[in-house]
């Protein structure tokens, strides 16, 4: 069972990776347009960096 | 900050954020294609004016937006703080549920309880943090001595916090971390769906708002300035264009010509105007340009005191309570009498503290409203999305069920069953070179009636007749000469002919009798369908209208209205509405004027559509998008499939308490069970809510 030990802490370390990047995401309004930006994957324009 | 309704893919996206940045002011332009909007940050010296002309230049219609209206939306807070906390939630509560399985098959003794510690320590932070929203709203019914759905929600989930934090203490068997920590998720997602409704509808009532940015002419000696009309004082003198909107009420000191009262009244025939006459605000200038010396500004102007009656009317129709309120007021006493009988009956009869509070916790959880919380707003959810597809934007989170309700559709004429704008009648049977005079008269002005003559003059083919020296005289007509001789096309006093009850223009070709062109107005698309698809769905359609007598009934003919009312004024529109309400009838109002806000505000749920004034919408529960009158049947019947919906998923809830309540109240019920129990109730009211979807 000292398995455990490691197990555990991992998952929750995870589960907390995928809670902050959602916070990033949401901080950061990218889920102001979701239209616009599934649409502008299909653009060549700032495919070489972000606009800025 | 501009509306661009036309943007609807990438190319288009790339077209104008590119078109704008080649612009030398523009620093920065972005597209949001979700809301078709573009926002453009430039050079304080750069007009909105010429932005507008760029994206036109482009392609795209482009409207400005009055960022102030639009700053409320713009950071949905609320969105995002229910947003987050429901991550929270679903973060906890997946981990917890984790750990909840791995006691369920089997760890004992020591594994068992560090596994629940590590629960409680995920668990307490979180429903501190996510729980808020209940907290706030039961502490708030508590403290105003009701009861609501969140008041036994709260109840429920610190229950069991404190039960299973006892439980773990102890080393017991069962402990409900991740029943309360689902609870919460579930009732959090059913709560975002209600805000992100709301809120959409209410990002779009206001754009609809923005679009209108009030500015006037003001006059400063000799010199005009644009303005605010906010900034507008008592005494200024305001220049109004033709096609511009009064913005104060006034006294015309300078110019003559034709004003457009119908958003106001609902007539449709214009009323001359010359100086020393009084203007209210919210009338249209037709022809001449017009100084007006202001009378009363702002919250004075008869505008606005119209919105006083919407007030009134208002007032009496807070009364509705919605059915998840009407659930609520039944549901929670029961769960909290259940629990407490339950609590009492076991302490009774075993005498043991422990066993009894985790029964109460146990009926508490089994019962919580989780199916009850998601099973109104799945419902609207569906059914907004649809309406809104069709173009019909719910303002109102109950107008949905109230509408559901309706057996009475009261329609206005002007500007709701017809678009406002006049076509003239009977084209074919004037003589060729009457209608070609005419229409070389009416192409030298702005006037509806002349744009009616004009567009009925191309549609037949004819071409205007060679008049020369065409002059527009404001407020009485357009005058020229053909073939050595007078032409006159306007008013019957002008052209001294006797004047006929319905709208109409008259034509003076030399000394000959003038001629009368009259006009109907174009009936809505739709209308027709409209009237009569609500009629075969067995409800009675009256039609009540500012206008005179035979405009009126003409209309009521057309459309196989059997009763209808002219020249009715605001207060006998709502004051009739009252009565029928009174008499039982649930009354569904159509309207677009301010002569109409009383009423709108006074019946059981109301539509006004999207050209309607700012004040008429603010009061109507609907707002049409489109131009289309048709979709509001199919609300009608939607709105009855949405009710029934939301009838099956209480149905749904309560069948599922009657089988899993003696469960608990029994002492049966382990957290598996009510685990399985309150997803499974969840998933199948979402489901139902989203057959209303599927169906067309």
């Amino acid at each position: 069972m000292n398995i455990l030990t490691y197990l555990i802490p991992i998952s929750l370390l995870l589960g907390g990776v995928g809670l902050v990047a959602f916070v990033y995401t949401l901080r950061s309004n990218q889920y102001d347009d979701p239209e616009g930006d599934s649409r502008r994957i299909l653009s060549d324009e700032w495919d070489d960096h972000p606009k800025p | 900050m501009l509306s661009v309704p036309g943007v609807h893919c990438a190319a288009c996206i790339t077209k104008v954020e590119r078109g704008l940045m080649a612009h030398p002011c523009v620093s920065a332009a972005r597209v949001n294609l979700t809301l078709r909007r573009a926002s453009i940050t430039a050079a304080p010296e750069v007009d909105v004016a010429d932005m507008i002309a760029l994206v036109e230049g482009l392609g795209y219609e482009a409207h400005e937006l009055d960022a102030a209206a639009l700053r409320a939306t713009a950071t949905d807070k609320a969105g995002r703080d229910l947003l987050m906390r429901l991550a929270v939630a679903g973060f906890a509560s997946m981990n917890v549920m984790l750990l909840s399985v791995a006691v369920w098959s089997g760890a004992a003794d020591a594994t068992r309880d560090m596994f629940h510690w590590i629960s409680a320590a995920i668990a307490l932070p979180t429903i501190v943090f996510s729980g808020q929203p209940f907290f706030r709203n039961a502490w708030h019914a508590l403290r105003g001595g009701r009861l609501n759905m969140d008041v036994p929600i709260t109840l429920a989930i610190l229950l069991a916090v404190g039960t299973s934090l006892w439980e773990t203490a102890l080393s017991g068997h069962h402990a409900y971390f991740d029943a309360a920590l689902t609870l919460v998720f579930f009732l959090l997602a059913g709560r975002y769906l209600d805000h992100r409704t709301r809120a959409i509808a209410r990002s779009a009532a206001e754009e609809l708002t923005a679009l209108e940015v009030p500015r006037a002419w003001r006059l400063d000696g000799d010199t005009e300035t644009q303005v605010a009309v906010a900034e507008l004082r008592l005494g200024d003198l305001v220049r109004v264009r033709p096609g511009g909107r009064m913005p104060v009420d006034g006294v015309i000191e300078d110019g003559t010509s034709e004003l457009d009262r119908s958003l106001l009244t609902g007539e449709t025939t214009p009323v001359f105007a010359g100086e020393g006459q009084h203007v209210s605000a919210g009338e249209m200038n037709l022809t001449g340009p017009l100084t007006l010396r202001a009378t009363a500004v702002g919250a004075d102007t008869s505008l606005h005191r119209m919105t006083d009656l919407v007030a009134m009317a208002e007032a009496g129709r807070a009364n509705y309570t919605s059915l998840a309120d009407r659930a609520a007021k039944l549901y929670a006493p029961g769960v909290h009498i259940l629990s407490a009988l339950a609590f009492l009956g076991w302490l009774i009869g075993t005498g043991d503290m422990r066993t009894a509070l985790n029964i109460a916790a146990a009926v508490l959880i089994i019962t919580c409203p989780c199916a009850l919380g998601l099973a109104v707003p799945a419902v609207t959810t569906a059914a907004s999305g649809r309406l809104f597809k069709r173009g019909m934007l719910i303002k109102d989170a109950t107008a949905l069920e109230r509408l559901a309700e309706v057996d009475t559709v009261v329609f206005d004429k002007t500007g709701t069953l017809t678009t406002g704008t006049p076509t003239l009648e009977a084209a074919e049977e004037l003589e060729p070179d009457a209608l070609a005079i005419a229409m070389a008269l009416a192409g030298g002005s702005s006037h509806p009636l002349s744009c009616a003559v004009v567009e009925a003059g191309q549609r037949l083919g004819v071409t205007p007749a060679d008049v020369t020296a065409i002059r527009e005289v404001p407020g009485y007509g357009t005058e020229g000469v053909w073939q050595g001789g007078c032409v006159r096309l306007g008013r019957a006093s002008w052209t001294g002919a006797d004047p006929l009850a319905q709208t109409a223009a008259y034509l003076k070709i030399g000394e000959e009798m003038p001629v009368a062109l009259t006009f109907a107005d174009t009936l809505r698309t739709g209308a027709a369908e409209a009237v009569s698809a609500l009629k075969d769905a067995g409800k009675q359609v009256l039609l009540f209208s500012g206008d005179s007598a035979p405009a009126v009934q003409a209309m009521a003919e057309r459309l196989g209205i059997p009763e209808w009312q002219a020249e009715a004024l605001p207060e006998q529109k709502a004051s009739r509405i009252a009565a029928m309400s009174g008499e039982g009838h649930k009354v569904l109002m159509v309207g677009d004027g301010l002569n109409d806000t009383a009423a709108l505000s006074a019946a059981h749920v109301s539509i006004s559509p999207a050209s309607a004034l700012d004040a008429a919408r603010a009061a109507s529960d609907i707002v049409l998008l489109g131009a289309d009158l048709s979709p509001i049947a199919d609300a009608c019947a939607i709105a009855q499939s949405a009710t029934r919906r939301i009838r099956e998923n209480f149905q749904i809830a309560t069948f599922y308490n009657i089988i899993a309540v003696p469960l608990a109240v029994a002492g049966l019920a382990t957290p598996l069970i009510a685990a399985l129990a309150m997803s499974t109730s969840s998933v199948v009211v979402s489901l139902n809510a989203l057959r209303l979807k599927g169906r067309t």
